[in-house]
């Protein structure tokens, strides 16, 4: 028998990752002046969208450059499955900026590698790091690596880690689903 | 929906609503992708793509060409001046010869109706059909739509209307198909000689009077006089045909509302639409023309991207 669909993050932890990353982030990024924050679409940019209000509340500035951004047309599966983009959303330009890309899962990195092409149509960044809310370590296909991490969680391969958002599925955790859990839409 | 239900392009006829709001939003992200800094996305780079242009264009072909070079397609070029064609190599074997050259989608305008349809059924590519003859022109009837949309909010319930040419035009044809599709009203408008005999058929109004058509439309679509497939007179007059069905700001004037202009190119000026209107702010001709590399880039990339099994 499997053990059942394990909930990894329920919405009050994941409030408080939240504001450990803001703080780090912070931390780095002193006032923001010259760093814009990207998440990266789909699913990327509620998390996105969460920090940089975050950011907005603890330094006081709400202004923080933000934007969506999209990477289907630079995926390299293409043909193997069908994609399709969702709405890219960037209104400044990334040149000589100091860029926060924020995904939700760290998994194979193929979406970064991708999401690092797409972001280069934006100009050329001084400087590029990576945030993701769940790193799933040992399960890199590409040498990426995050530099402020949520949470690291070590699974195999055949498992899926699900993100919930309040947005969509109205209510924010995190699941550590099997194959046959996910194939039987559990969670 | 995630992928288109055809394999190719061959006109309208065979798509159904949810393969054209698929083409749509995609559409959509590739407007966007082409306001950026960076207007090229990597999507196409491992296809090649043959233009066959066996008629003359310039902005289709152009439309192509730059859809697929913005999605990273290598490209290659082909009139029927100054080819093989005019040796008299036939279509099959001309494009064969083509793809055997590893080329893995056709783009391509011919003179015959249905040519596109019979490439389809012997060639191994997939195959979009850049205008067939009076038959279909479906990435124009697209960008067209997909103008009304942008302009207006939605295609659905609006009355345009097509005015001029019906008889010899492809872009009338691949429009209705579309418009109706979309849930649009639409009135074809010219002289009794240029309506085909099977306009009846089409569950379009038909109007003689262009007064009467504009005072109806919420968007006057104005066709070329095709002079190079007009082998008889159907008109006495260019002059005449100018005065009776020409859009000046006079008739514009004349109505209580404002409609929305566009025209598929090339225009001839001070024939079917005066100077006047054709650059007024109602036009919104060069906004088809940017729509239509979005468009052509979302068909191409819609076909290409399509996974087989």
């Amino acid at each position: 028998m499997s053990p059942s669909p394990r909930i990894i993050l329920d919405e009050k932890q994941l409030n408080i990752i939240i504001q450990r990353l803001c703080r780090q982030l912070i931390e780095t990024h002193d006032h923001f002046k010259d760093s814009v924050i990207i998440g990266l679409q789909p699913r990327g940019v509620f998390l996105a969208r969460r920090i940089h209000y975050q950011l907005g509340k603890i330094t006081g500035n709400p202004n923080i450059p933000y934007g969506d951004l999209d990477v289907t047309f630079y995926r390299d599966d293409f043909r193997k499955k069908d994609l399709v983009p969702n709405k890219t959303n960037i209104d400044f330009i990334i040149e000589d900026r100091n860029v926060v890309l924020i995904d939700d899962v760290l998994f194979t990195g193929r979406t970064i590698r991708a999401g690092l092409d797409a972001m280069m149509a934006f100009g050329r960044p001084a400087d590029v790091e990576l945030l993701v809310l769940i790193d799933r370590r040992y399960s890199r296909n590409v040498p990426i690596q995050a530099k402020y991490i949520g949470q690291t969680i070590d699974s195999v391969a055949s498992e899926k880690v699900k993100v919930d958002w309040k947005e969509t599925e109205g209510q924010d955790r995190v699941w550590l689903l099997t194959n046959e859990e996910t194939k039987a839409g559990i969670a | 929906m995630t992928k288109l239900r055809t394999r190719h392009l061959l006109g309208i006829k065979d798509l159904c609503l949810e393969d054209i709001e698929l083409i749509f939003s995609t559409a959509d992200n590739f407007k966007e992708v082409i306001n950026r800094p960076i207007k090229k996305v990597p999507s196409l780079r491992d296809i090649t793509i043959a233009n066959l242009f066996f008629e003359n264009s310039t902005r289709t072909r152009l439309s192509f060409e730059l859809a697929e070079k913005r999605l990273s397609a290598d490209v290659i070029n082909f009139s029927a001046s100054g080819s093989s064609v005019k040796k008299g190599e036939t279509l099959i074997d001309t494009v064969n010869n083509i793809l055997a050259m590893k080329v893995d989608m056709v783009v391509m305008r011919h003179a015959n109706p249905g040519a596109a349809l019979f490439l389809s059924k012997h060639v191994n590519a997939k195959i979009v059909n850049a205008g067939d003859g009076a038959h279909e022109h479906p990435t124009q009837a697209l960008l067209d739509a997909y103008s009304i949309r942008e302009k207006l909010g939605k295609v659905a319930g609006k009355k345009v209307a097509i005015i001029g040419d019906i008889l010899h035009s492809r872009v009338a044809l691949s429009n209705i198909f579309c418009l109706q599709k979309l849930g649009a009203e639409v009135m074809v408008c010219g002289p009794r000689t240029l309506m085909p005999k099977y306009i009846s058929g089409l569950q379009v109004k038909v109007e003689h009077d262009l007064q009467k058509a504009l005072a109806w439309c919420d968007v006057a679509n104005m066709l070329r006089i095709q002079m190079e497939r007009q082998d008889i007179k159907y008109f006495p007059s260019l002059r005449e045909y100018s005065m009776q069905y020409g859009l000046d700001k006079q008739r514009l004037d004349a109505l209580d509302k404002e409609i929305v202009i566009m025209h598929p190119g090339p225009i001839n000026r001070g024939v079917e639409i005066t100077s006047e209107v054709a650059d007024s702010a109602q036009s919104i001709i060069l906004d088809q023309v940017e729509n239509g590399v979005a468009i052509r880039m979302a068909v191409l990339y819609l076909l290409a991207g399509r996974s087989e099994n």
